[in-house]
């Protein structure tokens, strides 16, 4: 346990839902505003998981995905989209950056640990 | 959840702040992508965390004007005026709707309506429908659908792209995960690795054969692998499910047969090998025409396959040998004596010192203990055979109490006492009545408290030593420690300055006439039932207890004797005769001389460790009227969650005791369960301890005086009750 996660959301309600159900679990979660504030704090100590919201002010998630995957230290490192269900090209579009997985919202809090246990146990 | 409520409510005013800003400036420039991009931005969130937390009038009313920006940020519609004045009116909308919200009315739906036609006006006929639901697989949701329990096996080959590595995923999380759904055995195909100077060590070369025995169904077992299903190839295929496969035989396929649905080899290749006469497997690595490895996973999916059809068959075998119980107890009889007998002839052989005698003496010996092992076999039975019928229950209890239950059983291949397991039967429909009726939530409750909707209880057997412990446990609201002191109170249970532990307090739910729940519905509540289990296991010999946390779930559990006919005692004496206690309630023996008995005089009562607790002199109960020695011995034993001392003269040791029944002049005498021979030829009189407990009067009068210190020390054990 103890595995560090970076959850990367704009919206503060979903930010601290996430923040307290993987804490909950055990997890150490850092937050990040949006995908720039994101790739700062993914420099500074490595995250095991990234969950990132798609729509984001300044970086948004595809690009965090990408700027993630071209940094040697993130290539296999789980990444996790949350995504609304009309979104489907999105879904597709963050695929091809490279996601892992993703979550569709709404979601609930034991969907997003069983997505979590699943990618890094 | 109401916290996070409040927070979307305050970060969703905050954003309508914001958008209006927003439109203003858009008003002024309705080309600049930027505000239109920051627009979209904050109803795309105002319509996410709405939906998450329950505000789906806002995510549905919002949903269709980010579908607006949508297009607009894209460059398929440009913004006119009309579009910028419907927005601030719909800010409007969505204010009232958070207003209500906090408010606890009802929101007017006409100005919301009429906006959202004017919105929809917007969009292309052919996205206006919701491209929504059709939309979401929701990776992770299967494992909250309660399945029909069914347990199948599947074929699962998993054949990752070479690249799989590249979007951060772990094939070995999958397959453990996987594991976790039954049993499941894997076999890891590395033929495909080149060698080592042609390897990437960033592609996957190897791929993998599953067999899985388990209850999830199939959308379950597809649902791990729904992130990567583009990036492998993926065939799940059942292999065996009870009633549904045409053919049981326990046996299962042959391999090449097995070889073939799989599609590894073909039809010619296998008639090619089993031509000559060598196992077929061999043969067909050794003409290469598979690899090792096929041939392995096909071995472990025979084998799993048998494994499963041979526990049914078991399952279906113990109804079909059929001997009367009377015999059988006629059998174990006999073996008791002889056991017994043997005891006498190895301690003669042993005195006589005679090497013939000596020889005989432990062949019997050899031979007798085996016979009582095998004896012993023959009553015992899996008790999943009684088990299964707890799953019906379950299900039309369900339904009858509107809530959503998840049967668990682990363990059922645990045997017992077939005795035992037929008492057994009561108690644990009372206990599982208790669990769904009090312990498992409705589901909307469960809902609001972040558990999953159905609640689980889950039926387990363990075998530990001489006992098996049978558990009924569930993941409901847990005992209310507080509403049961009340109780108890009311019905006159426990006195009011009573001192008792949580655990005591849970175990008063066995008392009779008790009942936390007001009012009686069909299922419990009508304060018989939960004392069948204390009385129930109290005559065979075990005990009950309860663990809780409130919030998270009960578990009570019981420890139970593996057979009636011998139990592992604790061998004592009392003016030259031999008693014996049985083991499974005994704590500790201390010492306790006759100073320490008259300095509490008149009252039976022993310091152990600071802790008072009553005794009762056997010496007395059995009216034997010789002088105690100086030095007496005290057995400590815990019954019901209370500690109470037996005073003897001495203290032997362990024996295991074969359980023989008293004649029938005899049976009625309380404080005696029974008797045994011991290796000597002497009887040993096995003490009944609930009964005595029951009986003495000085613990009973006892309880007022031992209150009063108790507060002094430790409150942890209380009282023996007056009602024990």
């Amino acid at each position: 346990m103890g595995k560090r996660i970076l959850s990367v959301d704009d919206s503060t309600s979903i930010r601290q839902l996430v923040q307290f159900t993987l804490e909950k679990e055990g997890y150490e979660v850092v937050s990040a505003v949006d995908g720039r504030d994101a790739i700062q704090k993914a420099k500074g100590k490595h995250a095991d998981m990234v969950i990132t919201d798609l729509n984001m002010p300044n970086v948004d998630g595809i690009e965090l995905i990408r700027s993630l995957r071209s940094d040697p230290d993130y290539r296999f490192t789980p990444i996790v989209m949350l995504t609304t269900e009309s979104a489907l090209e999105k879904k597709d579009a963050g695929k091809n950056a490279g996601a892992t997985g993703w979550i569709v919202k709404p979601f609930k809090p034991e969907q997003l640990i069983a997505v979590v246990k699943r990618l890094i146990g | 959840m109401d916290r996070q409520k409040e927070l979307y409510r305050e970060e969703a005013y905050e954003l309508l702040d914001g958008l209006e800003e927003s439109l203003m400036e858009l008003e002024k420039n309705p080309k600049d992508l930027d505000v239109v991009g920051r627009v979209f931005r904050a109803m795309h969130t105002i319509k996410g965390s709405g939906a998450m937390f329950g505000f789906n009038d806002i995510a549905s009313f919002t949903h269709t004007i980010e579908a607006v920006y949508d297009l607009v940020r894209d460059g398929k519609i440009t913004v006119d005026q009309h579009l910028i004045s419907l927005t601030p009116a719909s800010c409007d909308v969505i204010r009232e709707m958070l207003d209500a919200s906090r408010d606890g009315t009802t929101p007017s739906v006409e100005k919301a309506t009429l906006l959202t036609s004017a919105f929809m006006g917007y969009l292309p006929d052919s996205s206006e429908a919701d491209t929504d639901r059709q939309a979401g697989s929701q990776p992770g949701i299967e494992r909250q659908q309660v399945g029909d329990l069914v347990e199948r096996t599947w074929r699962i080959r998993f054949k990752p792209h070479r690249n799989i590595f590249s979007n951060g995923t772990n094939p070995a999380l999958l397959l453990r995960e996987l594991g976790s759904l039954g049993t499941c055995s894997i076999v890891s195909h590395l033929e495909d690795l080149p060698d080592l100077s042609l390897m990437d060590p960033e592609s996957c070369y190897v791929w993998w054969d599953v067999v899985l025995t388990t209850t999830a169904d199939y959308n379950a077992i597809r649902d791990v692998f729904i992130f990567v299903e583009d990036l492998c190839e993926l065939t799940i295929e059942v292999i065996d499910a009870p009633g549904e496969t045409d053919d049981e035989n326990p046996l299962y396929k042959r391999i090449g047969e097995i070889l073939l649905e799989r599609g590894d080899i073909t039809t010619e290749a296998v008639m090619e090998a089993l031509r000559s006469q060598k196992r077929l497997g061999e043969i067909l690595v050794e003409t290469k025409a598979i690899h090792p490895s096929a041939v392995q996973a096909a071995l472990v999916e025979q084998e799993q396959v048998r494994a499963a059809r041979r526990k049914r068959m078991a399952g279906d075998d113990t109804t079909s040998v059929r001997v009367p119980s009377a015999k059988l107890d006629a059998l174990v009889n006999l073996v008791g004596e002889l056991v017994t007998v043997q005891a006498r002839l190895s301690q003669i052989s042993s005195r006589r010192n005679e090497a013939e005698l000596i020889g005989v003496a432990e062949e019997v010996e050899r031979l007798s203990s085996e016979l009582r092992d095998i004896t012993m076999g023959i009553r015992m039975l899996p008790i999943g055979t009684s088990f299964a019928k707890f799953r019906r229950l379950v299900r039309d209890l369900s339904t009858e109490l509107g809530k959503e239950t998840r049967f668990v059983m682990e363990g059922e291949e645990t045997e017992l006492d077939k005795t035992i397991i037929d008492k057994l039967s009561e108690p644990l429909v009372h206990l599982i009545r208790n669990s769904m009726d009090h312990g498992i939530e409705p589901p909307g409750t469960r809902e609001q408290n972040e558990k999953a909707r159905a609640g689980t209880i889950k039926l387990s057997a363990i075998h530990s030593g001489a006992y098996v412990f049978i558990s009924v446990s569930d993941d409901g609201r847990g005992l209310d420690a507080e509403a049961i002191r009340a109780k108890a109170l009311a019905k006159g249970i426990i006195a009011p300055d009573q001192a008792l532990s949580e655990k005591e307090l849970y175990s008063l739910i066995f008392e009779p006439g008790f009942s936390t729940v007001t009012e009686v519905s069909s299922v419990s509540g009508r304060g018989v039932g939960m004392d069948v289990v204390r009385s129930t296991v109290d005559s065979l010999g075990g005990t009950v207890e309860v663990e809780s946390m409130p919030g998270r779930g009960t578990t009570v559990t019981l420890k139970l004797p593996l057979t009636l006919a011998i139990i592992d005692g604790l061998l004592v004496r009392i003016d030259e005769e031999s008693y014996i206690l049985p083991l499974s309630v005994v704590v500790e023996c201390v010492e306790i001389t006759r100073h320490d008995q008259e300095s509490i005089p008149g009252r039976h009562l022993v310091k152990v460790r600071n802790e008072i607790i009553p005794y009762i002199p056997l010496r007395k109960t059995f009216r034997l009227d010789s002088t105690p020695p100086d030095i007496e011995q005290v057995v400590i034993t815990e019954i019901a969650g209370k500690r109470v001392g037996f005073v003897v003269d001495k203290v032997i040791g362990q024996h295991q005791t074969v359980i023989k029944s008293m004649g029938s002049m005899l049976k009625r005498i309380e404080g005696i369960s029974g008797a045994t021979i011991l290796g000597d030829g002497t009887v040993a009189l096995i003490i009944d301890v609930n009964k005595i407990v029951h009986h003495d009067e000085h613990v009973a009068n006892a309880l007022g005086t031992h209150e009063a210190m108790t507060t002094v020390t430790r409150p942890v054990h209380g009282p023996v009750s007056s009602r024990i």
